[in-house]
């Protein structure tokens, strides 16, 4: 089993000076490749700021955090963007971009990656989006898809390139139960069908059942076993 | 090569955003248009303010002009000696040396009777001294006591006096208790300096002007005999005759910088001209930058994404470049093609020649250009601020 986020001791805090706070707090975690995992828990609980860590979004201040081999404390920001690179992130607004039809918006996650080509792109792209079922919506823009299906065009960007991570920021907060369900469902047929790692954060119960592997998070510390540390021995 | 390959794989993000919110764009391009059309009718009315103003000087059929160093130029003309010119006279190279007398007259307008200043202009009958075809036909014409002849390029109210000059008729007025007749016209145009000028044989022009002596003359104009070479000529003359100080030898190019020069440094036009371009520039700027940041604010969540997904802060750069570049080459057209109109209008309202040259245009792009990426450049301070982090 080989580890592809390696987490050992991490804290981190907002704020500078007289108005720092910690939000998270030694956190240890092991995430081998293939596994599907959850993280959830209250609103606050650190989960998504652990997100945007291994993701690359934000700055490790202070322990080890290792993604795909490269550690990403005191790593520059040259070496931020490649970690960037190789994950796919699915954010709770699709945050697609409006003046872009679905085929384009799937394409720009190809682009960022140098040497593929534009017929490749256009290739992969088609070829996503039709295996998350909108095959027939590819010219479409952004204002004219319904909520479930412009996740399904963020999730094909997210995967386009085939990345080895997948992060997932409450993908079906904003959807009701069957796109949910479906959206989730699409993710982990791919991830499967790509061999990548999803780390997923949510609040929704509904989707637990996919994760081979579900951490709480609560005041900024991991749950153990389901037990919170603050109360136990 | 490289970079050709990379621009044609690359999403043109730039044209799409902006063109898929047509009013913005519509907004935009009006508002650069309208900054060029500021610029354009700047630099049009400099121009014809310098080439207007220089139209009598480069008419002068002279190779080299003697002038009192006192003259500021043609409307403020001090006078020198006419013994100059018989000095002249005997220079080796100098064919011939005649005298011009210039000054401004108060007359009435002989359509509408009111008084107005033009210019007046004695010349010697005996030969063509002005490049002016016209004048040059009617030479016999000036040399009939107080016959003059007119500008149809005059600024100001003469169409019925043309009509009657046209008819065969001639047209008289009053100067000063004088009456003179008009019988002819010929085409300058009007300047800055002078809204019309009359042009007679100097005998006419002193009688006009009974103030002016003969001894004192304006411009001293001569011709230089076939084989020698002007500016060698104007050295000598040079030598021999400016140890008084009471006279200034110029070659013919010199003569026409000499009314440029003026027209450029001791008036305020050239400075008024050149704050009116960077006015236009300014509000060029202004306007651009606002459709500039206006469009990264909306899409700022966008950008972010962009950057959680690893493209560079020179990647969204380069978009709002790709923006500021389209906007510049859009606007551009349009503000043209008014500027050619807005011309013609100018033309016929002031007589000045106001035309659009070949190098105006390639100036105008580059400012415009340049405009739209100072306002790209201050835009993106805010792209600093799309940071992926914050929008959790």
């Amino acid at each position: 089993m080989v580890p592809v986020i390696s987490i050992q001791n991490l804290d981190h805090y907002f704020g500078g000076g007289q108005l720092s706070k910690q939000v998270l707090f030694n956190i240890n975690l092991t995430i081998n490749a293939g596994e599907i995992v959850i993280m959830t828990g209250p609103s606050g609980s650190g989960k998504t700021t652990l997100l945007t860590l291994v993701g690359g979004l934000r700055s490790v201040q202070s322990g080890s955090l290792q993604v795909l081999g490269r550690e990403l404390c005191g790593a520059t920001s040259e070496e931020l963007i490649q970690s960037r690179r190789s994950n796919g992130y699915i954010f709770q607004a699709h945050n697609l971009h409006g003046s872009l039809t679905a085929l384009q918006n799937v394409r720009m996650g190809l682009e960022v990656q140098p040497k593929i080509s534009s017929q490749q792109m256009l290739k992969q792209s088609q070829e996503i989006l039709e295996a998350v079922g909108l095959g027939h919506r590819l010219h479409y823009y952004p204002d004219n898809l319904s909520g479930g299906q412009k996740q399904r065009v963020a999730i094909a960007r997210a995967l386009v390139s085939q990345p080895k991570i997948v992060l997932a920021d409450e993908p079906t907060a904003a959807l009701d139960k069957q796109s949910g369900r479906d959206v989730v469902d699409i993710m982990q047929k791919l991830a499967k069908e790509q061999s990548s790692t999803i780390l997923l954060v949510t609040h929704d119960n509904r989707i637990l059942d996919i994760a081979d592997r579900v951490i709480c998070m609560e005041d900024g510390h991991l749950l153990r076993d389901g037990v919170s540390t603050l109360t136990s021995g | 090569m490289e970079l050709i390959k990379e621009l044609q794989r690359r999403t043109p993000l730039g044209w799409l955003q902006l063109s898929h919110h047509t009013s913005r764009l519509f907004v935009a391009l009006a508002g650069i248009a309208f900054a060029d059309v500021l610029m354009f009718m700047q630099l049009g009315f400099q121009n014809a303010l310098y080439d207007s103003n220089t139209t009598l000087n480069r008419a002068v059929l002279a190779d080299i002009i003697f002038m009192s160093p006192q003259s500021r130029n043609m409307q403020s003309m001090s006078t020198f000696s006419r013994r100059r010119l018989f000095q002249a006279a005997d220079v080796p190279g100098v064919k011939s040396a005649t005298a011009m007398y210039i000054g401004l007259i108060t007359w009435k307008n002989p359509q509408t009777r009111r008084k107005t200043t033009v210019q007046a202009i004695g010349v010697t009958p005996d030969e063509p001294v002005l490049d002016l075809p016209e004048l040059n036909a009617q030479l016999d014409q000036i040399k009939l006591p107080n016959f003059f002849i007119f500008d149809r390029g005059a600024r100001g109210e003469y169409q019925e006096v043309f009509r009657q000059i046209d008819a065969g008729q001639t047209v008289s007025t009053e100067i000063d208790k004088q009456t003179i007749t008009i019988s002819g016209t010929f085409k300058l145009g009007a300047s800055f300096g002078a809204d019309g000028t009359l042009i007679s044989s100097n005998e006419n022009f002193l009688r006009l002007l009974p103030q002016r002596q003969a001894g004192s003359i304006s411009l001293g104009l001569i011709n230089v005999e076939p084989g020698y070479d002007s500016q060698q000529v104007a050295a000598v003359l040079k030598l021999h005759l400016q140890n008084n100080q009471d006279v200034k030898v110029l070659t013919r190019e010199e003569f026409i910088k000499f009314e440029e020069n003026y027209w450029k440094a001791e008036s305020p036009i050239g400075f008024i001209f050149t704050l009116g371009v960077a006015m236009g520039f300014i509000v060029g700027v202004i306007i651009v930058y606002q459709v500039l940041s206006t469009d990264v604010n909306a899409h700022l969540k966008e950008y972010a994404t962009f950057k959680a997904m690893g493209y560079r802060n020179s990647y969204l750069l380069g978009v709002i470049f790709e923006e500021a570049i389209i906007l510049a080459l859009l606007g551009f057209i349009p503000g043209f093609i008014v500027s050619l109109g807005l011309y013609r209008l100018a033309r016929n309202a002031t007589n000045l020649p106001i035309y659009m040259t070949l190098a105006r245009p390639v100036f105008v792009l580059l400012l415009t250009i340049v405009m739209c990426s100072i306002s790209g450049i201050i835009a993106t301070q805010r792209l600093q601020s799309a940071d992926p982090a914050d929008m959790f």
